[in-house]
């Protein structure tokens, strides 16, 4: 009995008497599950602020702002990255960021800068666009699609799978592609032409690329998947035997891929802001920069930062993506979601 | 009685300040923090009353079918005798830590679009009519099968572990005895096997049915964005959509239907657990035709069930998918240990790179420190639960709510309600605990009150202390079931991604958290080290729990 | 009815029975008297079915049971445990065999009244069987097992969990039910008292084998050999040998004429039986008193070299004495 007493007794003592977790030159970044870095390029951050960064990963990026936006009267961390255009305004409205007018933003095209008020700084961007089975088309003699219109042919009955816009970050970023490309409501039509012919569709992106998806090691059924446009170049990068060519690529259509970039801001309610911007500023340095492509399979803002081998092979941006205001996103992004839903999975 | 009373509430200490501070504090936190009458319009009662259709229908249909595999299956571990029983025992227990990712993985290359079912008859079809048809001859992936077959093989390990239990203790002269007397085998069970299992039926169908009640990972994996339950919608709104009142509306239903499941299994439960002395369980080799037509066939069963999904993932793990792509024929080229050896690489220097034993050590870390704290809490509320006053009836299910509420919502609590103290990694094992716990009582109760007084009263009476009586009498009873909730705990620990996603530190991932990784990135190799990374946990699994049950605690020999 | 031919058995790789034949004839009680581990209860299981003989054959009149599952045999099962159905009072109980013969609720209740009257227990129809004390509730195992009256009755050391008293008075009842309802019974029990009480006949089973069958007075006057007169208790088991063609006996204990008829050659090891009750015309045998126990009409007196006697009188301890008594030879 006394020892329960005791065991009962030192939970609380670990939960009123644990040490502040933030300590003088501790930074904490709140992120998403994919942000990667090489350990020497944090390290040497870490080095030459005399500091120790800690990072939280809170799921995917709707999940991690979220859960930011939950948090904002008692921050978890002190920086957070990973909100993309899509999410954008939410994270604005939420109002999560203090500015912070980084002078490493003269660097950055205007383009990226969606923020006037300087809360969130773009840092990197990348195309969701639909990937295909090089294999698949070659070996049925079957032309690429070039458009969203083709996608409907019967030609291409069955072979593409999309996810679910309502739980994952490509869906909803090919959902809306083609809410620019058709317009709203026409877009619905699509959609339920897309269902007419044999449109698959899955909850997330793991379960579309490796279950589904006929180019990936998972050999599904479908030959045409919503992924990255950087996706090819990691079929190469991290191919098991070393491959002369990627065995996929994107359809670089008009409209068919979306650009999505994403943000950084220091988190109200930091008490180390000053550690805070340095780090902003660190992210937005070529260092940085070059660090993320072969890290996490996106662009540098930063024009001119050198690219690894596989990226300028066999990568390449959209030359007409899909955009649109992050306003324009947030205020309708319910209803085009519940509208897809009725029109696709009911 | 009155010197009962504060033992009582002893008893009870630990046990309710751990779930105060680390669920209901946290869950109401949020529930106040987001919920707003103004949801309870119409619309949102009609779209909530659908989804708690749907969320009802496909657990009972499970809990139905992993009883319908579960009740023989531990039949036939608590009678038979046969060769590999201990490791076939310990396989129906791995899926129960899977992550529902290798899961979907191992479904998927079984019976999947191109699994070995489908592309086998396409095969077959093709020869008959020279043509691939595009679509799976079964399909499964994207069904209520997929979701139902799902959770029979998570669960059905719950069933073998505290139906067996019960059914090891019970004595075999009852069957005997009512053989004798003119019954039938399917009479026996009905008339007496039954009756007497019902406490441990009960306590196994809820623990069953809470699980798939709250399913979430199997449904978007396996079901597809068709189905949603409660669960599903409650991350949509929560996470994706930002709907928070929604979600707490949503998870408000979720609670007061488990709290109802709870209250309901209480009142049923009579508590009449039949004392018995403690008794070694008698299992024997199948005798007669009808014993080994029923060993032989249970034993195919179980394997197709259990093995088959689970063998894709080291088989995958070992076979190099995209050498040679030009040529498509072939899906798999040849043997490869690379996926293992890249394990140990830390190929893009990533700040976040874990080697595999490094992981392996945080996961067992994390699974040990549960499986001790969920057994200390575990241990006295169990025993105050075996004797049950007005007061244990009223605790009775409040216990068990952790495991029906939904963790979406909980974690958002813990947000709320912690803070940065999330970035501590001792809130990793508490969280588990928080899931292990229910499992653990429900598997020490009926062991508890199953110990006659009389035998305490007379260790008692010939000199033993307490905690001697405790030691001769209770532990030796207790230790078998002990070690079914130590294996419970152990491998809830293991497999929990959800929880240990959020709280754990990204620079201490678990096996599983590391399998999300790889698989979160194109790139055959990241495919060949997820299913590398599922294999070693499977490995890994497999060896604690026959560990475990090889265990021989202190204090006891073998009944 | 009855009838086991050449049962052979094999546990955890020992023989355990090795070519057991018996019959149970109409009316008939057989005591199967053996010590613990001797494979009676193996025994009766295979009887009920409950089990397979691995050798050898079962009839019931003059049909082999091989094929006839045990719901199908109507064998009455009594353990010593009880082993009531814990989750039934003691109607239900009783009533489980007859509901599984499908017998109307009214001849049902009038049958369960009627073995409860039997056993004794009149009006305890819905009290719990765990709030019984062991005599009540193996009265009604008794009354579970005769109720659908079944072709035969199996009892597993039935007594064997109750006090001496108790047992006493329950192995007369039962004997009078078994007298009364003329069902052939088999008793399993390693107390050789109750055996002898109750049984029509007796088989001592050792080794496998049955070691002598007989009514208990053939049984108790011919125990037949030395490690049945030890484990009936019949009394002082001497080693000896002869030592002359004239049937003389040597042993610690002195030479005695005893006509041992087939060991006649001098050198040969006999055992002897020195029964403890005095005799006119016995042999002798003397000790020093080590002591003596009152028991009921007489007392135990156990000698310093180890043999015993029933004498009328207390002697002193220490005391030398003398006692006649008749000694036999065991072969």
């Amino acid at each position: 009995m006394k020892r329960i007493l005791y065991f009962a007794l030192s939970i609380f003592l670990l939960v009123s008497c644990a040490p502040k977790p933030s300590g003088p030159q501790t930074l904490t970044v709140m992120t998403h599950d994919s942000f990667a870095a090489t350990d020497t390029v944090i390290q040497s951050f870490e080095q030459a602020n005399n500091a120790k960064v800690t990072f939280i990963k809170s799921g995917d990026a709707g999940a991690a702002l979220n859960k930011a936006i939950l948090s904002k009267d008692a921050p978890l961390a002190d920086v957070f990255y990973g909100v993309d255009n899509t999410f954008l305004s939410r994270a604005l409205t939420a109002d999560i960021y203090v500015p912070y007018n980084s002078p490493a933003l003269k660097n950055i095209p205007v383009e990226f800068q969606l923020d006037p008020s300087h809360r969130a700084l773009p840092v990197d961007y990348g195309d969701v666009c639909i990937n295909y089975d090089k294999a698949y088309f070659a070996s049925h003699n079957l032309a690429v699609p070039q458009s969203l219109e083709d996608l409907i042919k019967p030609a291409y009955k069955g072979l593409l799978v999309v996810e679910n816009p309502a739980t994952s970050s490509p869906g909803l970023a090919f959902l809306l592609a083609t809410v620019k490309h058709f317009g709203d409501p026409n877009y619905i039509g699509y959609w339920k032409d897309l269902r007419a012919n044999g449109l698959v569709v899955v909850d997330g992106w793991e379960t579309a690329y490796y279950t589904n998806f006929s180019g990936s090691s998972g050999k599904g059924p479908q030959p045409m998947v919503v992924s990255y446009g950087t996706s090819p170049a990691a079929e190469v990068m991290f191919a098991s035997t070393p491959l002369s060519d990627s065995p996929t690529a994107s359809i670089l259509g008009p409209d068919t891929c979306f650009r999505q970039i994403e943000f950084v801001g220091i988190l109200k309610g930091t008490r180390e802001r000053a550690l805070a911007e340095k780090f902003v500023d660190f992210m937005l340095s070529e260092k940085f920069q070059a660090d993320m492509p072969a890290q996490m399979f996106v662009y540098p803002v930063v024009p001119n930062v050198a690219l690894p081998d596989a990226f300028v092979k066999y990568s390449q941006t959209a030359p007409q993506p899909a955009v649109l205001s992050p306003d324009d996103i947030a205020q309708n992004r319910d209803a085009w979601i519940q509208a897809w839903t009725d029109a696709v999975l009911h | 009685m009155n010197s009962i009373f504060p033992r009582r509430a002893l008893l009870w200490l630990a046990p309710l300040t751990f779930l105060a501070v680390f669920f209901f504090y946290p869950f109401f936190r949020i529930l106040f923090f987001s919920f707003d009458p103004s949801t309870l319009n119409p619309s949102n009662l009609a779209f909530s009353f659908h989804v708690l259709l749907f969320t009802f229908y496909q657990a009972i249909l499970s809990t139905l079918l992993t009883l319908l595999i579960g009740l023989p299956s531990a039949y036939l571990f608590a009678h038979f005798e046969f060769r590999g029983k201990s490791l076939l025992r310990a396989l129906t227990a791995v899926p129960f830590m899977l992550p529902t990712v290798v899961v979907a993985a191992g479904f998927n290359a079984l019976l999947g679009p191109r699994g070995w079912v489908n592309l086998g008859l396409a095969n077959l079809f093709a020869r008959l009519h020279h043509s691939l048809s595009p679509s799976p001859f079964i399909p499964f992936i994207g069904t209520l099968g997929a979701i139902l077959l799902a959770h029979v093989f998570y669960n059905t390990t719950i069933v073998i572990r505290i139906v067996g239990n019960a059914l090891s203790r019970l004595d075999p002269k009852l069957e005997q005895v009512a053989r004798s007397l003119g019954a039938d085998p399917p009479r026996v069970w009905w008339k007496v096997i039954l009756p007497l299992l019902r406490p441990s039926l009960l306590a196994a169908s809820l623990l069953v049915f809470l699980f798939d009640f709250t399913s979430f990972g199997v449904i978007l994996l396996l079901g597809g964005p068709r189905f949603a339950t409660l669960e599903v919608e409650i991350y949509v709104q929560a996470l994706q959509l930002f709907n928070l009142p929604l979600a707490a509306l949503l998870s408000l239903i979720q609670l007061l239907c488990t709290l109802t499941f709870s209250i309901l299994y209480t009142r049923t439960l009579t508590y009449s657990t039949v004392q018995t002395a403690p008794r070694s369980p008698v299992t024997h080799k199948a005798q007669n035709v009808l014993d080994k037509i029923f060993v032989t066939s249970l034993i195919f069963l179980l394997s197709a069930l259990f093995v088959l999904p689970m063998l894709a993932l080291p088989l995958r793990s070992v076979s190099r998918l995209d050498a040679d792509r030009g040529d498509r024929a072939q899906l798999q080229t040849g043997f490869t240990t690379d996926y293992y050896t890249e394990l140990f690489i830390n190929r893009n220097n990533s700040i976040f790179y874990v080697p595999p034993f490094q992981a392996a050590i945080n996961s067992l870390g994390y699974a040990v420190a549960t499986v001790l704290l969920s057994l200390l809490l575990g241990l006295p509320a169990a025993s105050a639960l075996a004797k049950p006053g007005r007061l244990e009836k009223i605790l009775d299910p409040i216990l068990i709510l952790p495991l029906g509420a939904s963790a979406v919502t909980l974690g958002l609590g813990f947000i709320l309600a912690f803070g940065r103290l999330l970035t501590y990694p001792w809130l990793v094992p508490l969280a588990h605990t928080l899931v292990a716990l229910p499992f653990v009582i429900r598997t020490l109760q009926p062991a508890l009150a199953s110990i006659p007084d009389r035998l305490r009263q007379a260790a008692a009476s010939l000199g033993a202390s307490p905690f001697r009586a405790w030691q001769t009498v209770d532990w030796p009873i207790l230790r078998r079931a002990t070690l079914s909730a130590a294996t419970f705990a152990f491998t809830i620990s293991l497999g929990e991604f959800g929880a240990t996603a959020l709280l754990a530190r990204p620079e201490y991932p678990t096996i599983p958290v590391a399998i999300y990784r790889f698989l979160s990135q194109p790139g055959g190799l990241n495919y060949g080290q997820a299913m590398a990374m599922a294999t070693l946990l499977m490995t890994l699994t497999t060896a604690g729990i026959l560990l475990i049950e090889k265990l021989r605690l202190p204090g006891a020999g073998e009944f | 009815m009855l009838e086991l031919r050449d049962i052979h058995k094999i546990y955890e790789g020992q023989p355990l029975l090795r070519g057991i034949s018996f019959r149970v004839d109409v009316g008939e009680t057989v005591c199967l008297l053996g010590a613990s581990g001797s494979g009676k209860s193996t025994l009766l299981r295979m009887i009920a079915g409950l089990e397979l003989p691995d050798a050898g054959q079962i009839f019931w009149d003059g049909n082999d049971l091989a094929s006839t599952p045990p719901h199908r045999r109507d064998f009455g099962l009594v353990f010593q445990d009880y082993a009531l159905f814990p989750h039934l009072n003691v109607f239900e109980n009783i009533a489980f065999g007859l509901k599984m013969k499908n017998w109307t609720r009214s001849q049902i209740t009038s049958r369960v009244h009627e073995v409860l009257e039997l056993v004794n227990l009149r009006g305890f129809e819905a009290r719990k069987v765990t709030d019984l004390s062991g005599g009540e509730q193996q009265r009604v195992a008794f009354a579970r097992a005769l109720a659908p009256r079944p072709r035969l009755l199996m009892l597993d050391e039935p007594l064997g969990a109750l006090d001496r008293a108790l047992r006493e008075d329950l192995l007369n009842e039962l004997r009078g039910i078994l007298h009364q309802t003329r069902i052939p019974a088999i008793y399993v029990t390693h107390d050789q008292e109750e055996a002898f009480t109750i049984a029509d006949r007796v088989l001592l089973l050792h080794d496998g084998l049955i070691l002598r069958e007989g009514t208990p007075k053939d049984v108790w006057v011919n125990p037949g050999s030395a490690w049945a007169a030890e484990f009936l208790g019949l009394g002082n088991v001497i080693e000896g040998k002869v030592v002359n063609s004239e049937w003389k006996v040597e042993t610690r204990f002195g030479v005695f004429d005893v006509n041992c008829r087939h060991k006649h050659q001098a050198g040969q090891k006999v055992h002897l039986l020195a029964r403890p009750l005095p005799v006119e015309d016995g042999s002798v045998l003397r000790g020093r008193v080590a002591d003596a126990i009152f028991q009921s009409d007489r007392f135990k007196v156990t000698l310093e070299n180890g043999l015993y006697f029933y004498l009328k009188d207390e002697p002193g301890v220490g005391q030398q004495i003398e006692v006649k008594v008749k000694i036999e030879c065991l072969g």
